[in-house]
């Protein structure tokens, strides 16, 4: 059995598209052409050259001396923080702009919650000279000012969702509804490993440079391309599925998922959507999401903006139902206290999606001889003022 | 026979309209419903609310959130709707997103839409496909017509398989929009309606979006069946509570 996408679009029995018919033409033409244009040379020789020249890759694969002595085993980082533009979402915006571009596109769509896509996508757009609509909850425009500037001077416009309950899952609703008036001249950059097929498999394969470079860099540093454990932070699950890709059919390497457990699993203000999500349909795809027993999506809690998602890539989906992958949850203090200690020991100040995953070393042990591979998704600069007010800075 | 396919063999345009289930009060369903019937409309499609409804605009989502925050929930729904074949003789569609059914149970959902004497279902997230393959037989079985969506950018290839899979009528979706988002048609647009009406499909259709009053409505179904409305019905149930509805519909109506 593979963990892949298969031909139907599906992640065991996650994926799919459940889409209203006036999306169908768009998800068509997508689903029908993103392989042979990601097989062309031309492609695969552009994308390459932008992710080493623009983006900076590769990124390091950097070993925590100081934290693995802490915590008694081996800890790599893979550094995805020193990506331009501060996290690893531009691999998948350089790809997608790309496709775009193949697909004959003109206008560029994109959903942000912290801004952190949002401001990807805007960079890539204006690396390319293509107009950029940036969907944002109105709630979120407020609590992330910096971003939206960012944004703003890079040429985009920013909309606000103003919808239901005014956060990422309403941005990516106004998102879609845009692609729907739009049918024929835009591109929707959807964010994350979410969304109709193609869109999971597609951004997994643009993120899955982070595993490709894993493997060549381990190889180098320990002889051997597996680590024992690969981890990663999941919100909708972008990194997460770019770090595990190429290690999803190696039942050697242990795949370890960290949720935004929020305030605590059972407060009511979770993101811990593999804890308290049941198999539903959310912005097009069938996978795990929070809702209420009668099939409302409700809204999630996190400190960190980029975990704030009531659902899961539907590859993680079928990773946690089938025991595949090991699914943690942390809370808030947990992942604050984690991030400060990296600033501490490492001198790297994580973003706190990232922080999420580094806490679990606290309570997961390892043997001393294990190697743990931990994707640090992004740089914590965006968060300054959350650090500051939470330990009084 | 389906009551959805009896109105359709009667002879003169059909008006259909839409209606967010619990809005604007939660015990309105019933009574929105019996007035439709009595001003004289053919078709009454009740939306069950959702919290992300994709395919609509912000008319009718803010309905939808204003009846969720009424209470309203599919097993209200059906409660509400216990009895109503007593009351009318009107074809009944329920619309609305797969996701409240799936987590019903779609088979338990399809058997108190028969029990109750529902008609057919619109789901506008549930892709042809899918329904072919996995719920085609299910919605059968319990006697539901299954209505699809076709848009200006639908292949005829697809158009034709949407036809073969279907029984009823095709739900023409006007222009590339969400519902509530047009202004008039244009030449454009008619002439797509004339591309489709000379396809000669076996079901009839029905066109859907952007249809708000007597001008839009003739407009619409000068080479289609029927016409729906939803956006500018739950404007003036907005304006106006559910009391005025049959001076809403003669305004449509009013043909002659």
């Amino acid at each position: 059995m593979s963990y892949q996408v298969n031909e139907k679009g599906y992640y065991g029995e996650f994926g799919g598209a459940y889409i209203p018919e006036m999306l169908y033409p768009n998800v068509e033409e997508l689903r029908s052409r993103y392989l042979d244009i990601m097989k062309e040379e031309s492609f695969q020789k552009e994308f390459k050259e932008l992710l080493k020249e623009y983006v900076g890759r590769p990124t390091p694969l950097y070993y925590a001396k100081r934290f693995s002595e802490k915590y008694r085993t081996k800890v790599y980082l893979k550094r995805e923080d020193l990506c331009h533009t501060g996290a690893h979402k531009v691999n998948n915006t350089i790809g997608q702009i790309l496709m775009a571009q193949k697909l004959g596109k003109k206008r560029i769509i994109a959903e942000t919650g912290a801004g952190q896509h949002g401001v990807a996508t805007a960079t890539v757009c204006a690396l390319m000279g293509m107009e950029c609509i940036v969907y944002m909850g109105e709630i979120d425009i407020e609590r992330q000012a910096p971003n939206v500037a960012r944004m703003k001077m890079l040429g985009a416009r920013v909309v606000p969702a103003k919808s239901g309950s005014k956060t990422l899952k309403d941005a990516t609703n106004e998102a879609i509804r845009d692609w729907i008036n739009n049918p024929v001249d835009t591109h929707y950059i959807i964010g994350s490993v979410v969304g109709p097929h193609p869109y999971p498999d597609m951004v997994a394969r643009f993120q899955a440079v982070i595993s490709e470079e894993i493997k060549n860099q381990l190889t180098e540093k320990e002889g051997k391309e597996d680590p024992d454990f690969i981890v990663a932070c999941v919100g909708g699950g972008s990194n997460a599925a770019g770090a595990y890709y190429h290690y999803l059919d190696n039942p050697e390497v242990g795949i370890i998922a960290v949720e935004a457990a929020g305030k605590g699993i059972d407060s009511g203000e979770s993101a811990a959507t593999s804890a308290l999500g049941k198999a539903g349909i959310i912005h097009g795809s069938k996978t795990l999401l929070m809702q209420t027993g009668d099939g409302q999506i409700t809204e999630p809690y996190s400190i960190s903006a980029g975990l704030d998602y009531p659902g899961v890539g539907p590859m993680h989906a079928n990773l946690f139902t089938s025991g595949r992958g090991e699914f943690i949850s942390v809370t808030d203090e947990d992942a604050m206290k984690a991030g400060l200690e990296l600033a501490k020991l490492e001198g790297i100040i994580p973003a706190i999606e990232t922080s999420h995953a580094l806490a679990i070393f606290e309570t997961r042990k390892f043997k001393e001889d294990d190697i743990v591979v931990v994707n640090l998704s992004g740089r914590g600069d965006k968060d300054l003022n959350t650090y500051i007010e939470y330990f009084n800075l | 026979m389906n009551r959805i396919n009896k109105k359709l063999q009667e002879d003169h345009k059909l008006l259909s309209i839409y209606f967010t289930a619990g809005y604007p009060d939660f015990e309105d369903t019933v009574k929105i419903i019996v007035d439709l019937e009595k001003s004289g409309v053919d078709f009454i499609e009740i939306g069950l609310p959702f919290s992300d409804p994709l395919a609509d605009g912000p008319t009718i989502q803010e309905s939808s959130t204003k009846a969720l925050k009424n209470g309203m929930t599919t097993s209200k729904l059906f409660q509400q709707l216990k009895g109503i074949r007593d009351k009318v003789e009107i074809p009944l569609i329920i619309m609305g997103y797969f996701n409240p059914m799936l987590q019903y149970g779609v088979e338990k959902f399809c058997q108190e839409c028969q029990e109750i004497g529902i008609d057919g279902l619109i789901i506008p997230d549930l892709p042809v496909d899918v329904y072919h393959e996995e719920y085609k037989e299910l919605f059968e079985k319990y006697g539901l017509r299954n209505i699809f969506l076709i848009t200006p950018q639908t292949s005829e290839e697809r158009i034709k398989y949407i036809d073969s899979v279907s029984d009823g009528f095709i739900y023409m979706v006007s222009s590339a929009s969400v519902t509530g988002s047009t202004s008039g048609f244009g030449e454009e647009t008619k002439s797509y309606f004339k591309r489709i009406s000379d396809l000669q499909l076996k079901n009839p259709q029905i066109v859907g979006f952007g249809i708000k009053d007597k001008e839009t409505f003739n407009q619409a179904t000068q080479y289609a069946k029927g016409a729906i409305i939803g956006s500018a019905f739950i404007k003036h149930l907005n304006e106006h509570g559910s009391s005025k509805i049959a001076s809403f519909v003669e305004n449509v109506k009013a043909l002659t």
